[in-house]
């Protein structure tokens, strides 16, 4: 390990070299309210324009990956809860598909309907709690967030309900899920979505084509689309660049190909654009959840014939990836025949999203500089990881 | 697509370039191409220029470490059984790798995945592998993590620094030999592993 230890450490921002004493440091965060967790960036101005950004991870790590390679599979499944901490239905889904492909477990049909219903929800109340954290980050301070905490406390709800919990709710299983529906439940689920265009009627009429903040987010934070291609920006930001690319529709993994619903694109790349694909794209969840709800099969919401205890997948390697609401969120794994993975990662959207992070906010300045990190929707929880 | 057709075509393409295709035997059946280090910018430049191929993202780069106790006889990783790695292997020399995968898919073509992996000569002094950040940006951070947890080095980075440990940190804790410090706190119910970390602390048997 000797030969290792002359790599490159800090590369602390230096003074320009023709001792121009104009520019200014700041370092934004760890502890700062739009900064969305413990996420600092290192922010070089001139006068008030950014001419350089670093930004700083680590702050929440754990090493996830490692702790996950001493666990059994079962074992890191209530752990990826809290990777994404807002949607913990989602992380479940994309570490059982990869558990699934690596081990070739078939999923029952019941059980796929109810990880569609309860993935679509975890992107609606995602996508809600988004628009409003960046109400509240271009300074429209409480109520369009409150109004949005409304809304995502009625999904809350229902998962509590369903897994025992609001946040962690640990419900996914390989081949299927942890529990069958409880009695009631598809009802209060049909009144919450059948309530929540009304509420998406509502923000939009106050908010969408409000002149203040089309002028604060229009043109700001534009990302083209080669560039957004080449960094492996996925999820909403991405489709707002104007790239057609939606797992649901490219791997159509679960059962997505049986629903009819519409990939919304952007073609600005802005923070507008942004903001607006989420809206739609909480009009397409709605769709896909009122498909799911009425097709809901009966049958096994398991595969019985899946051990989840002593799991030993064969030897062999697996990635599995789904259209998390930050995007593509994938898991790769590495079995040798043991009850522990090999090899455990994740591949976290929210941190590859912020690889244009510099590139988005060059020229602009600080205020910019919190919507459009706003706008890119990252949870350090799965940064850092 | 398959590989078995893929495979020719880029040494077609890419002169010298040694190619190697690794089967995976399980459910998944995502087979994997193993290129060699020199040629590796070369055929990453081609898998993503040529019209019909088109693999213009470059989703999940990671590392997995193989030291010789993982890779000895009779647990080679295609066979591998439940053996615990013990503390006598890691005496002798080490004639492990390190090992960098990436999943590459392509959005204008919406198909993939190809699997390129690329392996260093040794774990301790030959550990530098070309970076593919010239080809596609989606690896900046990932190499960095990859250099920061396992030590890999990658030339041609602009900006290869520790991206989740701090500045100062010295070792590579996701390889398979990482010791971690003894850094016990008082519990007073300690169980499990945290009761073998008390009695490790306390020099008592564990």
């Amino acid at each position: 390990m000797n030969a290792l230890a002359e790599f490159p450490t800090a590369a602390h921002l230096t003074p320009s070299a023709d001792g121009d004493s104009q520019l200014l440091e700041v370092s934004m965060g760890p502890q700062h309210p739009s900064t969305h967790g413990v996420f600092r960036m290192d922010v070089v101005l001139d006068g008030e324009t950014v001419v350089k950004l670093k930004p700083i991870f680590g702050y929440l790590h754990r090493n996830h990956e490692k702790i996950a390679e001493d666990e059994t599979y079962l074992g890191s499944m209530p752990y990826t809860d809290r990777l994404d901490y807002f949607c913990s239905l989602t992380n479940n889904w994309a570490y059982a598909l990869a558990v699934e492909t690596l081990a070739g477990v078939q999923v029952p049909e019941r059980a796929q309907y109810l990880r569609v219903i309860t993935a679509e929800l975890t992107r609606l109340q995602n996508h809600a709690s988004l628009v409003g954290f960046l109400m509240q980050d271009m300074g429209a301070s409480g109520t369009p967030l409150m109004y949005a905490f409304r809304e995502r406390e009625k999904i809350l709800d229902l998962f509590e309900a369903l897994t025992g919990a609001r946040m962690m709710c640990n419900y996914m299983r390989f081949g299927g899920c942890r529990v069958d529906l409880p009695a009631g439940w598809l009802e209060q689920a049909k009144q919450v979505v059948a309530a929540f265009p009304r509420f998406l009627d509502e923000y939009e009429t106050l908010l969408v084509g409000n002149e203040i903040i089309m002028a604060r987010t229009q043109g700001v934070g534009v990302l083209s689309k080669e560039l957004a291609i080449n960094a492996g920006i996925t999820g909403p930001v991405l489709r707002a660049s104007g790239v057609n690319y939606d797992l649901r529709k490219v791997d159509k993994y679960g059962i997505y190909d049986r629903f009819n619903f519409r990939i919304p694109l952007g073609d600005h790349g802005d923070v507008y654009d942004r903001y607006m694909i989420r809206l739609l794209e909480m009009r397409e969840s709605i769709k896909i959840l009122e498909q799911a709800m009425r097709d809901l099969p009966e049958g096994p919401f398991t595969d019985p014939k899946t051990k989840v205890r002593n799991f030993r997948p064969k030897p062999g390697e697996a990635y599995g990836r789904i259209e998390a609401p930050k995007g593509e969120l994938g898991f790769y794994l590495v079995s040798d025949g043991t009850p522990n993975p090999y090899r455990y990662r994740v591949r976290p959207p929210s941190l590859i999203n912020l690889t244009v992070l510099e590139d988005m906010c060059l020229g602009r300045n600080i205020a910019d500089i919190v919507i459009i990190l706003g706008s890119i929707d990252i949870v350090m929880g799965e940064v850092d990881r | 697509m398959t590989l078995e057709s893929l495979k020719p075509e880029i040494e077609a393409n890419v002169p010298g370039c040694r190619l190697e295709i690794i089967p995976n035997p399980s459910p998944s059946a995502q087979h994997s191409l193993l290129m060699d280090a020199e040629h590796a910018l070369a055929i990453a430049t081609f898998l993503r220029d040529a019209p019909h191929l088109r693999f213009d993202y470059c989703s999940n780069v990671t590392g997995i470490d193989w030291p010789a106790s993982a890779l000895a006889p009779g647990k080679a990783k295609e066979t591998g059984d439940a053996m615990e790695e013990d503390v006598e292997s890691a005496e002798a020399p080490d004639t492990g790798h390190l090992e960098v995968v990436y999943h590459l898919y392509s959005m204008e073509l919406k198909h993939g995945p190809v699997i390129l992996r690329m392996r260093t000569q040794d774990r301790a002094t030959h550990v530098h592998l070309p970076s593919l950040i010239s080809v596609w940006r989606s690896v900046d951070f990932q190499e960095r993590e990859v250099f920061d947890l396992f030590g890999v080095l990658f030339d041609g980075h602009p900006d290869l620094r520790r991206i989740l440990m701090w500045d100062e940190f010295t070792d590579f804790p996701m390889r398979r030999d990482y010791v971690e410090p003894d850094d016990y706190e008082y519990e007073p119910t300690a169980h499990g592993k945290v009761l073998l970390k008390t009695m490790q602390h306390h020099g008592g048997e564990a």
